[in-house]
């Protein structure tokens, strides 16, 4: 330091003697230090000016000034260095200031990084990861939430047993997303499970879940499809579906167009004492049953829907034969009709009865099994 | 890939020399010479040495991942959150243009990542020149590093304390430059830019390194450069430095602060280029 003033003497408490002589660097800290020399030193030689450099100076008194530094490099007329010209900042307020704002600045990405993981547990919760293997039965689902996946969607599904060889499967889309859409969805998952032990018919269930929703707090509401499905000796399975507001399942059988179950009702929720109603079918091996969500066919490119045309030749072009490739297939194919970026909620479950019996020991290994290989119990 | 003179050129083609902003002049089939910038800058750190070599070596600069003209995409906090992911980034260099005979200046924590690159490859490299060096910042028994653990963590904090000061919008903001109007154009450049979050991370694997077990094992001639006076690698951690590698010169420079080739970019390429040709006894 060649020259300073008398306000920088008062404010570092050192006499003049102390610091004229001395290199600016030796009044910083040891992490300053550091920093300046390995990071503002060669900029200031690079740029010949460097802004706001934000340091702790050494106080006479061994205490520390928070300051900023404004330093210009200048040269002669030959370019070589002369002097650095220093404005030094008294920064102790906006230092505390800038902290603070640090810290909520963490606390806030931490918090960020905890609501996301939240939502995603909370919506493996709601949403099985993986569907369970049922003797007979081929299950295949996806699950993929609108956008970036930081919010809980409102789309789920479940598929549980009711009886030896008899499943019910449900897929629904509760309005909305986010915390309140999550409280209907968890509230409507588990009381169909308590439903289906109670209603054998899925019209009443629906009915009965319909009040249930209906007289709930929330303002929300709900579409949903009801499976309930007995296996036959002969290895079909015998279909009862009901459902409320909600897209009909395809029917793909081979040799013909996927065909939409005729069957709807009312949306879920909205208004107490509805009736549904029920179609029966026959689902044999081979033959495969698709329940999705409004995420599919309400897929929009540039304003333009992927509809239910486009959603059965998808289905009609992937066939039944694979039916985990038909599900992950026709999810591509939506996710890629938007462009990879997913406005709304995607769900799909599709079913197909197992044309042969898996071995005995496959059979025994799974923990959810409920009957044994008896062929009486099916 | 193809490059010419004068001036730097950026060499195109390859996924690596993307990366790392490779840039590359001097005469082609000329006996290479890479130069490795060290934690808190980039390869503009080089602009007044490198090219004093460009007449007769392969001169090739580039920017470690994280830093500079990097590839931002390309970094990843666990590979490089010890030295061994930039010793990675000098090797993926050298074998991304195929060189040989390679004389490897690094700078700074450069020069150690440069020790375990010719360690790691020795077939590729013929000397290496250690500007700065220090093999260990915090002292440890028996040894001066110069630092103690709780500057590193204060210099951590530091970094916290100037998070705007390593973004990229920093620079442009610094106009006019009166005394030297012919850097007007290079004022529009951002030098060292560095996201926060990477200059932290490189600081804690830099200033908390310890590679002194590596010095012995240094396979080819050394030169350690020492500053005079220099508050990061004082003048023992320098003579440790050179006592320890197996075949060193040390020369003292007579500049002061950590960056010679900034400070006195004569004396440095002077000292590097004597060294290298034989002008100073090993």
């Amino acid at each position: 330091m060649l020259r300073v003033n008398a306000t920088f003497l008062t404010w570092t408490g050192r006499p003049l003697e102390a610091v004229v002589g001395r290199r600016l660097v030796d009044l910083l800290t040891p992490g300053g230090r550091i920093f300046h020399e390995t990071h503002y030193a060669p900029m200031l030689r690079m740029q010949g000016a460097v802004h706001e450099i934000a340091v702790d100076l050494r106080c006479g008194d061994g205490s520390r000034l928070s300051v900023l530094l404004n330093a210009t490099l200048t040269r002669d007329e030959h370019g070589a260095e002369r002097e650095v010209l220093v404005a030094v900042f008294d920064a102790t307020e906006r230092r505390r200031y800038e902290q603070q704002l640090l810290r909520a600045h963490d606390e806030a990405r931490a918090a960020e990084a905890r609501a996301m993981r939240l939502a995603r547990t909370l919506q493996q919760t709601l949403v099985p990861p993986v569907p369970p293997r049922v003797r007979g039965l081929t299950l295949a689902a996806t699950y993929r939430p609108a956008g970036d996946g930081s919010q809980v969607g409102g789309d789920f599904y479940d598929v549980f047993p009711t009886g030896p060889d008899e499943q019910v499967v449900v897929l629904g889309d509760v309005s909305g997303k986010g915390v309140d859409a999550a409280v209907v969805t968890s509230l409507v998952r588990n009381t169909v499970r308590a439903l289906a032990v109670l209603h054998h018919r899925p019209s009443s269930l629906l009915a009965e879940l319909n009040d249930i929703v209906g007289f709930h707090e929330t303002d929300r509401f709900c579409t949903v499809v009801v499976l309930r499905m007995r296996r036959e000796p002969d290895g079909a399975w015998r279909v009862v579906v009901a459902a409320g507001g909600h897209p009909p399942p395809l029917l793909l059988r081979p040799g013909s167009e996927p065909v939409e179950v005729d069957v709807n009702g009312p949306l879920v929720g909205i208004l107490t004492d509805q009736e549904y109603t029920e179609t029966e079918l026959r689902l044999a091996p081979g033959e495969v049953l698709v329940l999705y969500t409004d995420g599919v066919t309400e897929a929009r490119r540039e304003g333009e829907l992927f509809g239910e045309d486009r959603l059965c030749a998808t289905v009609g072009r992937l066939g039944a034969a694979d039916v985990p490739g038909l599900v992950a297939g026709l999810r591509d194919e939506v996710v890629t009709y938007q462009g990879g970026v997913t406005h709304d909620d995607i769900a799909i479950v599709a079913v197909s009865p197992t044309p042969d019996v898996e071995p005995a020991s496959d059979r025994e290994a799974g923990p959810d099994r409920q009957a044994g290989p008896d062929p009486e119990t099916g | 890939m193809e490059t010419s003179a004068p001036g730097f050129t950026k060499v195109r083609g390859m996924d690596i020399l993307a990366r790392n902003n490779v840039t590359v002049q001097g005469p082609e089939g000329a006996q290479p010479m890479v130069f490795a910038h060290g934690f808190g800058c980039d390869q503009s750190m080089w602009r007044h040495v490198a090219p004093d070599f460009a007449d007769r070596y392969r001169v090739v600069t580039f920017d470690f991942v994280g830093g500079g003209g990097s590839d931002p995409a390309a970094y990843d906090a666990d590979k490089y959150a010890s030295l061994d992911g930039y010793r990675q980034d000098v090797l993926d260099v050298v074998r991304a243009l195929d060189l040989r005979d390679v004389v490897l200046v690094g700078h700074s924590v450069a020069a150690m990542v440069g020790a375990m690159a010719t360690i790691a490859e020795p077939e590729r490299f013929a000397s290496l020149v250690m500007v700065g060096p220090s093999a260990r910042y915090i002292d440890d028994e028996g040894y001066v590093g110069g630092f103690a653990r709780e500057d590193i963590d204060e210099l951590l904090e530091s970094l916290a304390s100037n998070y705007l000061g390593w973004s990229a919008a920093m620079a442009p903001a610094i106009v006019g430059n009166p005394d030297r109007p012919e850097l007007g154009h290079e004022l529009t450049e951002a030098f060292c830019r560095m996201d926060p979050d990477v200059a932290r991370r490189f600081a804690e694997a830099t200033f908390l390194s310890d590679n002194r077990d590596d010095l012995p094992r240094v396979p080819v001639p050394s030169l350690v450069l020492q500053c005079r006076e220099d508050v990061i690698a004082p003048m023992e951690v320098g003579e440790y430095v050179a006592e320890q590698v197996p075949d060193s010169t040390f020369v003292v420079l007579e500049a002061t602060g950590h960056c010679p080739q900034l400070s006195a970019p004569e004396l440095t390429s002077d000292a590097i280029g004597a060294w290298l040709e034989g002008r100073v006894a090993a």
